[in-house]
């Protein structure tokens, strides 16, 4: 288990902790990311401030600190 | 969790139908998260007219249709997208006040086919409103290019409402809606077949009870909404219980239930619990219903692999909008030359037609060349805005907040915000509504609060006769570039100090979903240009009509008939056409010293006079306040010119006899910082309504501007200039 802002572009895996308080929870749970979601790291500019990842379907871009709130379980194409 | 497994029988709605009702009206609320197509559903509906206005109170575009069909007369109601009922956003808000508290006879929820699961979390809390409803699911031709199916069959009997597979651009089962709207609206309300785990049934069950004991929420429909709503920890809804009598038992046994359920599932809320349900809900009957091959390798990837690259994303963006820029102005300054022609053609047949008067002046001189002036900016606005529309529904401008977002935190502003702030330099009054964009009041209202000092188009003229008086010509070109330049850095440290000082904390957390590429629909396009274009022309017609007219009379009244009797004696006796022409500037002159406004300028000289400004001066700025441009044609009547433009020579050499260099680089930077004109400030006014930043706006620019000018002023005096 690790935070998105720890895992490299192409990265999959799956939820498995939002810490993330409401309502940007709230908010990222109906984006679609929640406990149990599929994810995969799609993209994160230069200086790794924004980050872009998908989860079934959905493309959902935030800001380092969301991502970093985000805890995911690897499971491919990490390095 | 039972929804799915629970009884197929739909019937037996204990509310009355409407089937009776003697007005054969219905209303109908369009309701689903952003990116899913509404719009483009109700654009491609056959025989629908769309009315648009605002959502009273706010400024968040209301679109509506009305179709007639079988002796109803529909309207549907677009509201603004919304991801779930524990809004976020104030156009959500927007949505979820409407939903909660409008006269309404059935829901439709657009859904997108291609997120369907994430769709249906919101479709479960618009059903536990007990609502007629109807499931429609869009983009199902994009599933379907993928080899996808969903069954519709499936999802009907699961959900228990109808469902209507739809694809608008394809212009497939849009249609077919309407015959649905007026069936469900016949036909009895569907018994609810949602339901949660067991165990929180048991609590909304008590809960419901004592809601009972209100006369209130009888309803046992509506009970049962209160009580999940409020398991789902709504605010609004806590709001309403909050006055009833049964408040105080309500409120303990909440604290209970709350406690209870967290206990036993092991989360920290309740709400969590609840949308932990509705998602298995929604995996379970995707699941069932939606056939999707794996995932392939979208265009949309492949795009974003280059459109969001970590080091071309930016250079390819910064070419977007060095293209929209050349474009606007190339393209636009077209028909400038002809609207002009045409509003000096007008202005002349009026002169032709009335006999001289106050009438004839008041239309000639003041209306019809300032409404002129304004709509020259028509095809401007109209280009930029189909850029920005075309940016904004192709899902590029989502991609521009994203490579933008870590440039723009430094300064206390959100990766949107660079999309009004580039507005800005074309005009700020489309910039100002494309500040819409920003979700979050504070972003939104700092944005809007800077986006002045990008010097817009109109001050252009301003800059090239003052440069072309004061500067070398060889640097003109580097001194205007280093004016726009120093506009744009003034904005990003205002709004590092608004940010640090007026709206403490950070910026409002950046979470945003990146919709897919699409290709718009130029039907949809068109209409937005046409109302746009409409709204625009109307307040040109109303507003700038109005504004002229006092300006006209501020600059025309009190009149003196005597001086205006000796000139002219004068200037026929007059020889030559030279000669002529410069008595009747100077006498122009003269009756603008006399005026209202003369008198005006004579009355705030001492204001500007720190800054080297004489009245003159000084009423040319004022008088900017109108529209830039004014500047420029003031400063030419007042040096007793007459006619003259920003190229006049005369002007030119007048402007350096009568203004010191420093005045001059004072006045530059007057007009890069002050209030933008009169339609800026008014379309401020309308989206702003807090009157606390409508004061600040008309205070806080000009204030600065003075001081800048005068630090600007004493600097370069004590340079020796």
């Amino acid at each position: 288990m690790k935070p998105l802002t720890e895992c490299t572009i192409g990265c999959e895996g799956r939820i498995v902790k939002i810490k993330a308080k409401d309502p940007i929870k709230g908010r990222l749970f109906s984006l679609g990311l929640a406990k149990g979601s599929e994810i995969k790291i799609l993209d994160h500019t230069l200086a790794k401030q924004t980050w872009e990842v998908e989860s079934d379907g959905t493309k959902i871009a935030l800001r380092e600190e969301e991502a970093a709130s985000v805890f995911m379980e690897p499971v491919g194409g990490c390095e | 969790m039972r929804c799915g497994s629970c009884e197929t029988d739909g019937s037996g709605g204990r509310n009355g139908s409407g089937t009776d009702q003697k007005v054969k009206k219905i209303k109908v609320a369009l309701a689903g998260q952003p990116n899913v197509g509404k719009s483009s559903i109700i654009n491609s509906m056959t025989g629908a007219r769309l009315h648009v206005g605002n959502f009273s109170g706010v400024t968040v575009e209301k679109k509506e249709v009305f179709i007639e069909r079988d002796g109803y007369e529909i309207e549907i109601v677009d509201l603004p997208g919304i991801y779930s009922l524990n809004a976020y956003t104030p156009e959500e808000q927007v949505a979820k006040k409407f939903l909660y508290n409008e006269d309404y006879d059935l829901i439709i929820n657009v859904a997108d086919a291609n997120t369907l699961s994430r769709n249906l979390i919101f479709t479960f809390q618009l059903m536990d409103m007990q609502k007629k409803m109807i499931l429609v699911v869009n983009m199902i031709d994009e599933v379907e290019k993928q080899g996808g199916t969903v069954d519709r069959e499936k999802l009907e009997e699961l959900l228990g409402i109808p469902v209507v597979l739809t694809s608008a651009k394809e212009h497939r089962g849009v249609d077919e809606i309407v015959d649905h709207i007026i069936e469900v609206y016949k036909s009895r309300k569907p018994k609810n077949k949602l339901f949660y785990d067991e165990r929180i049934e048991e609590q909304i069950g008590k809960l419901v009870k004592v809601l009972h004991k209100s006369p209130h929420f009888k309803d046992p429909d509506e009970a049962r909404f209160i009580a999940i709503r409020l398991l789902d920890r709504d605010e609004e809804i806590y709001k309403i219980i909050h006055d009833l009598p049964i408040f105080i038992e309500l409120h303990e046994m909440l604290g209970q239930i709350y406690r209870e359920l967290e206990m036993e599932f092991d989360e920290e809320s309740t709400s969590d619990i609840l949308s932990d349900e509705r998602y298995a809900m929604a995996k379970a009957l995707v699941l069932k219903a939606l056939k999707k091959p794996p995932k392939k390798l979208t265009v949309t990837d492949r795009l974003d692999r280059l459109l969001i690259h970590p080091i071309l994303g930016l250079p390819i963006f910064l070419f977007f909008m060095w293209l929209l820029f050349q474009v606007t102005f190339e393209v636009g300054s077209i028909p400038m030359d002809w609207i002009d022609a045409a509003f000096t053609e007008i202005s002349n047949t009026v002169k032709a037609v009335l006999p001289d008067g106050p009438i004839q002046s008041v239309l000639a001189d003041g209306i019809i060349p300032a409404v002129g002036s304004v709509i020259m900016f028509l095809p401007n606005i109209l280009i930029l805005f189909l850029g920005i529309n075309l940016l904004e529904q192709t899902g590029y401008m989502a991609r521009a907040a994203f490579l933008l977002d870590g440039f723009m935190k430094k300064f206390g502003l959100q990766g949107k915000a660079f999309i009004p702030l580039v507005s800005g330099f074309g005009c700020t009054v489309p910039a100002y509504m494309a500040a819409r964009t920003l979700k979050n009041p504070k972003d939104r209202i700092i944005t809007m609060l800077v986006l002045g000092f990008m010097s817009c188009s109109a001050r252009l003229p301003v800059y090239v006769l003052l440069i072309g008086a004061f500067f070398p010509t060889s640097h003109a070109g580097n001194i205007l570039f280093i004016i726009y330049i120093s506009g744009a850095i003034l904005g990003l440290i205002v709004a590092k100090v608004l940010r640090t000082v007026l709206f403490k904390g950070e910026p409002e957390p950046f979470v945003m979903e990146m919709p897919p590429y699409r290709f718009p629909s130029m039907k949809a396009l068109s209409v937005e240009l046409w109302i746009k274009a409409k709204l625009f022309l109307k307040k040109a017609g109303t507003f700038i009509a109005g504004a002229s007219m006092i300006i006209w009379f501020l600059s025309s009244y009190p009149h003196d008939s005597r001086l205006a009797q000796s000139y002219e004696t004068r200037i026929e006796a007059a020889v030559d056409e030279a000669k002529k022409m410069e008595l009747q500037g100077e006498l122009a002159a003269k009756e603008l010293e006399n005026s209202y406004l003369g008198t005006i300028g004579k009355t705030i000289e001492p204001i500007f006079e720190p800054l080297g400004f004489d009245w003159r001066v000084s009423v040319a700025t004022i008088a900017g306040l109108a529209a830039k441009e004014v500047v420029v044609s003031t400063l030419a009547t007042l040096y007793a010119v007459g006619d003259a433009d920003e190229k006049s020579n005369t002007l030119i050499e007048r402007l350096r006899e009568n203004i010191s260099f420093k005045a001059a680089v004072a006045l530059i930077v007057i007009i890069m910082i002050y209030s933008p004109c009169i339609a800026a400030m008014s379309t401020f006014w309308a989206e702003v309504p807090q009157w606390a930043w409508r004061g600040f706006y008309l205070v806080y620019p000009n204030v600065l501007a003075w001081l800048a000018a005068f630090g600007v002023y004493t600097l370069l005096g004590a340079l020796g200039y």
